[in-house]
């Protein structure tokens, strides 16, 4: 292996492709989850749908992927949306969908947007026919997959009102292979007069009670969902809320024309179906569950049709959902699973409260696309999707300088207590507390508000406590925490209560209480509990056992449980009678079992992308080393070009040219050359370019033009040759805090060279400090700087050594000694080159000289050459008055030039005169010769060559 | 290779590359000669005198300053829960430190690097010995990776220990009443040290920069400082909206995440990245400049 200077450039490629590949990785790394990106074309188009009275046109949209055609069809998705919304609401959807490769059909549901008819909340003889008349259109198409005859590979997918037509459809029609509802009901009676009271004996996380007879009315939820029905304009608040955009702004529907009758319906009733109509207002008016409305509601309720379902099943659950809540979910996934059909469960956060992120969004897109392409086109399921996948759950609030939210996902294998999984396990936390009074107001006012519909928990909505009316609730509290506990579904526990009456409403919550008092109600979900034939003793209550909502919340070590059971909810249909219940634990039994489904945590990417950045940077690493051992090896091979007579031309310069971008020329075309041995003195005048000339030797600076070669290999930046210069231009370059001794070790230091070929010793000597040489360099006088400085470049003997102006700030004693130095390296066969701009120190120093003025070269040779060439000399005389016969003599010598009378005496260019014949001239004439000597002064000799150049 | 085919290889180097015997451009300015050069200047050491005395000093000022008043203030953070345990107060003299002492610490080991050297007028005679320019911003940049992280390590350690004594080597415990054992605690810190260090290269490469690009240590320091504390002003104004999560500044206190439970990397890892990238671009101008810059100082 060849040593080069190649290090630095392994750093340098390293670096720059270190640079691309991270800008490169974070460009993509929020795109991770990868769209396909496929041209989609659509074709809206209006299909009739339903015999007689119940024909409609629905208004649907196709959206095709390029990839499907004729001789390659493509699986059908079918996309419902929610109530309230229209095709257009999922439109990004089923762009997204289509993207992925699926053919994806939309429509507006009867009722909503273009399409014409009457709104029967999913009714399986208008919109769940509907769900087929749509499949045999899709049967139709040549660019669609078959499974048989008439039979399209399809899948259905939609939220909350579109989800449960996917999964009342499923149970229709066998045709479609694969839903994925979302968000969506379970039963609509248990959704809209929940009742929590008892417990489900299932295996489940969420598993809640189904309302049979009875129930409280979710009078703020119904109110909402039935409002944006009747409203004539379609398009509403729900549209907005489960996701879907603004509507097309469909005008008032036809029916409102001109019977009487009709106008009536359609102001009271708006798009519904007469009999919905009729159900949610006597619902509204009672609050109470007549027959009558439940078969409204379980003719929409998926519930009894769960049996029937075969399509493999992905459910999408929000854990902000206080219309249809986990526990909806746990029931369809019970009830599809017990058919054994495969069913996942996914809750994320989000639901009907709380829009969800765009990177959930995007996540459960890409999920259900995952899902339809396992079963439809049979491709392997992504990595790390299991069976039941829920948000990480977190106590903790966000902000500045405290722990932030988490956007985590925890995945087990599958969702516990259904076939395949372990039951759900569950942590009792006991509850202590007395036996309380609970008020209930006449009227049902004032009353507790924990929800406003489509906000989620006040706590969230409006940065406030939730309100509970002091006396009309009793509050049961565990201990304080000892470690984080987890609830991943509904917690069950066990209420002693009686009521003189025999009959209860009540509202039952699970609060986390932090130390300093702070209650939150996770998701702002409340358990509400009809209860009849209850004690009327206070003394010899009844048991009730209660489910409470389904939440995912980490209660965090230190906080409290806290069961809190109120009389009172805004949100709900409350007695309007006041009554005084008992509201206890009963003896033996207070604890709270709260459910918890173990699994694995994955970030958002999870760890995969670590490992990723880790690979990267191996990689970069890798290339740039590569990468830089190439290129050193082709800087060895450059380095190594040497001219044949290097060795005895330590100096070469040849055409040298710098220019500054600021179009000053520094040097101009300098060449001249050191043979070894010499000294070369550099002689100009301040700013002749002797410095620069220098620098480019050392490799500081790059000549514009030229070359310059040192010992016959080109001297540019870094070149290994010189190694063997040693330098001092301009300034000592000592470091002040360390000692002259300090800054001769370090310097030598990092040469890299062995110590022993420093010649330490000798250095010193050359500084001549004496003990000084161990004092700090901020202590030294000009004079020791400079011999320091001197002393350093002198360090490891080199070859060529380079002294700029070396003289300067010297006394004289120190000048004579230091010329000494030279002169006697020089006769080691060193070379030495001193550059000054004063021609004594040149000639008394120097062996050779180039003479520099403005940047160019003006003259070359040996000292006495130089010297030699300019013949002036001054002639001071003894007395005055023979100037005049003095000038004359002079100039009448043969070549003498223009006699010049200055105040020291008359100067005068002898030429060819020698100076002693010139002497004895004037000591002939008889005229006194007090001096006569060469004009050494730099100017003159410069001025002198520019005049002759 | 053998030794005696080593040292004929050099020599025949030597033939090639005309460099005197017993140069080796690999072999100059390493990293321990550097480090032994820094050392001996009174402001790397002065920074670690201040490092060791910050927590100190805290740790008085809480003790201090311990007074019912205090507890008043409603807003949750760390500052509030920096006496639990000495994992706690290392915590809390990270964040009061990741903002402006850090920076500065980083700003200055870097950005002193280049310059200061052009300032004495030792660069050239480093650039003809000859190190080369490479090689020899190389050696500096970890050098000064290397000063910058000890400082940090020197802070933490004194924290977690000085903290220790005066607080009780306990348990983290978060703002919100979560716990994290002590175990625990002391690998999430080393990840919080190491993610520092990622991010603070941000500032420190800023400076070395600029320190290839002026002669003046104090112009190369106080330039990265002024420019980190330009986009944390411009941080605070929101309407840049998601402009602003591509700061250098951004991500400077993504390290709370790892006080998560579990941890939630998706901040860190952007942080990492955004971080890595940007140093790798300071770095790779800094080199740029330098290899082809005129050395006039």
């Amino acid at each position: 292996m060849l040593p080069g200077p190649r290090s630095g450039a392994r750093f340098l490629t390293a670096v720059l492709l270190t640079a691309l590949s991270f800008a490169a990785l974070l460009v993509v790394a929020p795109a991770a989850p990868a769209r396909a990106a496929e041209d989609v074309t659509t074709t809206d188009a209006t299909v009739p749908s339903g015999q007689g009275a119940d024909a409609v046109e629905l208004d649907t949209t196709l959206y095709m992927p390029s990839s499907a055609t004729a001789d390659d069809p493509a699986a059908a998705v079918l996309i419902a949306h929610g109530f309230g919304g229209s095709k257009e609401s999922v439109a990004a959807d089923a762009r997204d969908l289509a993207g992925h490769g699926f053919v994806v059909l939309t429509w507006s549901a009867r009722g909503f947007g273009r399409s014409t008819g009457q709104i029967g909340l999913d009714d399986p003889r208008y919109e769940v026919a509907d769900v087929s008349t749509l499949i045999d259109l899709l049967a139709a198409r040549d660019d669609v997959r078959l499974d048989g005859p008439g039979d399209p590979s399809v899948g259905l997918t939609g939220a909350s009102y579109g989800g449960a037509v996917s999964l009342l459809a499923a149970g229709y029609d066998d045709r479609i292979d694969a839903i994925a509802p979302e968000i969506t009901w379970n039963s609509l009676t248990s959704a809209l007069f929940p009742e929590n009271a008892g417990i489900v004996d299932a295996d489940t996380v969420a598993a809640g009670p189904v309302s049979t007879d009875a129930g409280v009315f979710k009078r703020s939820w119904a109110g909402l969902f039935f409002g944006v029905g009747s409203v004539p304009t379609g398009d509403g608040l729900l549209g907005a809320l489960t996701g879907g955009s603004a509507g097309d702004g469909t005008g008032v529907p036809d029916e409102s024309a001109l019977d009487p009758g009709a106008v009536t319906q359609a102001l009271t009733c708006g798009r519904f179906r007469a009999d919905v109509c009729a159900a949610y207002q006597s619902a509204a008016a009672t609050g109470t569950l007549t027959p009558e409305v439940a078969a409204v509601l379980d003719r929409s309720s998926p519930a009894a049709v769960l049996d029937r379902i075969s399509a493999p099943t992905l459910l999408v659950q929000g854990t902000q959902d206080s219309l249809f809540g986990l526990g909806e979910a746990d029931a369809n996934a019970r009830g599809i699973a017990a058919n054994g059909t495969p069913v996942q469960v996914v809750w994320y956060a989000g639901g009907h409260d709380t829009q969800a992120s765009d990177r959930v969004t995007a996540d459960l897109r890409d999920r259900v696309a995952g899902w339809f392409g396992t079963h439809l086109l049979g491709a392997d399921p992504a990595p790390g999707t299991g069976g039941f996948s829920y948000p990480a759950p977190t106590g903790l609030v966000s902000g500045v300088g405290s722990v932030q939210d988490g956007g985590q996902t925890v995945t087990a294998a599958a969702y516990p207590g259904l076939a395949g999984g372990d039951p759900a396990q569950r942590t009792t936390v006991a509850l202590g507390g007395m036996t309380q009074p609970v008020v209930t107001p006449a009227g049902g006012s004032p009353a507790a508000l924990t929800t406003v519909p489509g906000l989620g928990a006040v706590t969230s909505a409006l940065g406030g406590t939730t309100v509970e009316i002091p006396g009309q609730f009793a509050a049961f509290d565990s201990a304080a925490l000892d470690v984080g506990t987890d609830a991943v579904g509904a917690a069950t526990t066990t209420l002693a209560v009686s009521s003189p009456s025999g009959t209860a409403t009540l509202f039952a919550k699970l609060y986390d209480v932090a130390p300093d008092g702070t209650m939150t109600l996770p998701a702002g979900l409340v358990a509400p509990l009809r209860l009849t034939a209850l004690s009327t003793d206070p003394a010899a209550p009844t048991a009730v056992p209660v489910t409470l909502p389904g939440i995912v919340h980490r209660f965090e070590a230190g906080h409290r449980m806290r069961l809190l059971v109120s009389s009172t909810d805004q949100a709900f249909a409350l007695p309007s009678t006041a009554a005084v219940y008992s509201v206890g634990l009963p003896v033996g039994e207070t604890s709270i079992a709260v459910p918890q489904a173990p699994g694995t945590v994955a970030g958002s990417g999870g760890s995969a992308r670590w490992w990723v950045l880790l690979a990267v940077l191996a990689a970069v690493g890798a290339l740039g080393w590569l990468a830089a051992k190439l290129w050193g090896r082709r800087r060895d091979r450059r380095l190594s070009a040497v001219e044949p007579n290097g060795e005895d031309v330590p100096l070469r310069f040849e055409g040298v040219t710098k220019a500054y971008n600021d179009g000053f020329v520094a040097v101009r075309d300098l060449s001249f050359e050191v043979r070894r041995g010499q000294v070369l003195g550099l002689l100009g005048p301040n700013g002749a370019g002797k410095t620069t000339s220098l620098r480019m030797l050392m490799g500081l600076i790059r000549p514009t033009e030229g070359r310059i070669s040192v010992f016959g290999h080109a001297a540019r930046p870094g070149a290994p040759v010189l190694s063997r210069l040693g330098s001092f231009v301009e300034g000592t370059g000592l470091q002040p805090h360390l000692s002259g001794r300090d800054n001769l070790t370090l310097y030598w230091a990092a040469t890299g060279r062995p110590l022993a070929d420093a010649h330490l010793d000798e250095a010193m000597e050359v500084a001549g400090l004496g003990t000084a040489i161990d004092k700090r360099v901020r202590s030294y006088s000009q004079g020791m700087r400079q011999r320091v400085a001197i002393a350093q470049a002198m360090l490891g003997l080199p070859d060529l050594l380079v002294l700029d102006e070396p003289t300067n700030g010297l006394d004289p004693p120190q000048i004579h000694a230091m010329r000494e130095v030279l002169r006697s390296y020089a006769q080691t066969g060193r070379t030495v080159i001193v550059s000054s701009h004063l021609l004594s120190e040149i000639e008394q120093t120097c062996s050779h000289v180039v003479v520099m003025a403005k940047g160019q070269k003006i003259a070359q040779g040996t000292v006495e050459e130089i010297i030699g060439a300019g013949g002036a000399v001054l002639v001071g005389l003894a007395d005055e008055a023979d100037t005049d016969r003095a000038a004359v003599l002079l100039a009448g010598l043969p070549g003498a030039g223009p006699v010049e009378r200055t105040e020291e005496g008359l100067v005068v260019d002898l030429g060819p005169t020698g100076r002693a014949a010139a002497l004895s001239a004037l000591v002939a004439a008889g005229i006194g010769v007090d001096q006569l000597t060469p004009r050494r002064r730099l100017e003159d000799a410069f001025l002198s060559l520019v005049e002759s150049s | 290779m053998s030794a005696t085919e080593r040292a004929e290889m050099a020599i025949s180097a030597h033939d090639r590359t005309g460099a005197a015997a017993g140069y080796r451009p690999g072999r100059t300015l390493r990293l321990g000669v550097e480090l032994r050069r820094q050392f001996k200047r009174r402001r790397t050491l002065g920074v670690f005198v201040a490092m060791v005395a910050l927590p100190l000093i805290l740790i008085a000022a809480l003790k201090l300053g311990a007074s019912a008043e205090a507890q008043a203030n409603g807003r949750v953070n760390l500052v509030d829960v920096a006496t639990a345990s000495g994992l706690n107060f290392t915590l809390f003299v990270l964040f009061a430190a990741t903002s402006f002492f850090l920076v500065v610490v980083f700003a200055l080991f870097f950005g002193d690097t280049v310059a200061s050297e052009a300032q004495w007028g030792s660069l050239r005679y480093a650039l003809a010995t000859p190190i080369p320019r490479l090689r020899l911003l190389r050696q500096k940049w970890y050098a000064a990776l290397v000063l910058s992280v000890s400082a940090l390590v020197t802070v933490t350690v004194v924290s977690v220990v000085a903290g220790g004594i005066a607080f009780g080597f306990g348990d983290v415990q978060t703002p919100v009443g979560l716990s994290i054992p002590q175990g625990s605690g002391l690998l999430r810190l080393a990840g919080i040290v190491g993610y520092l260090a990622v991010h603070l290269l941000v500032v420190g490469t800023l400076a070395i920069w600029l320190s290839t690009v002026t002669d003046a240590p104090l112009a190369a320091v106080g330039g990265a400082i002024f420019t980190m504390f330009v986009f944390a002003i411009l941080d605070q104004v929101e309407q840049l909206g998601s402009l602003r999560d591509w700061f250098p500044t951004a991500g400077e206190f993504a390290w709370t995440d790892l006080l998560q439970t579990p941890v939630d990397s998706a901040d860190l890892f952007r942080g990492v990245v955004q971080s890595l990238v940007y140093a790798a671009l300071f770095t790779a101008l800094a080199f740029r400049h330098f290899a082809r810059r005129d050395v006039t100082s």
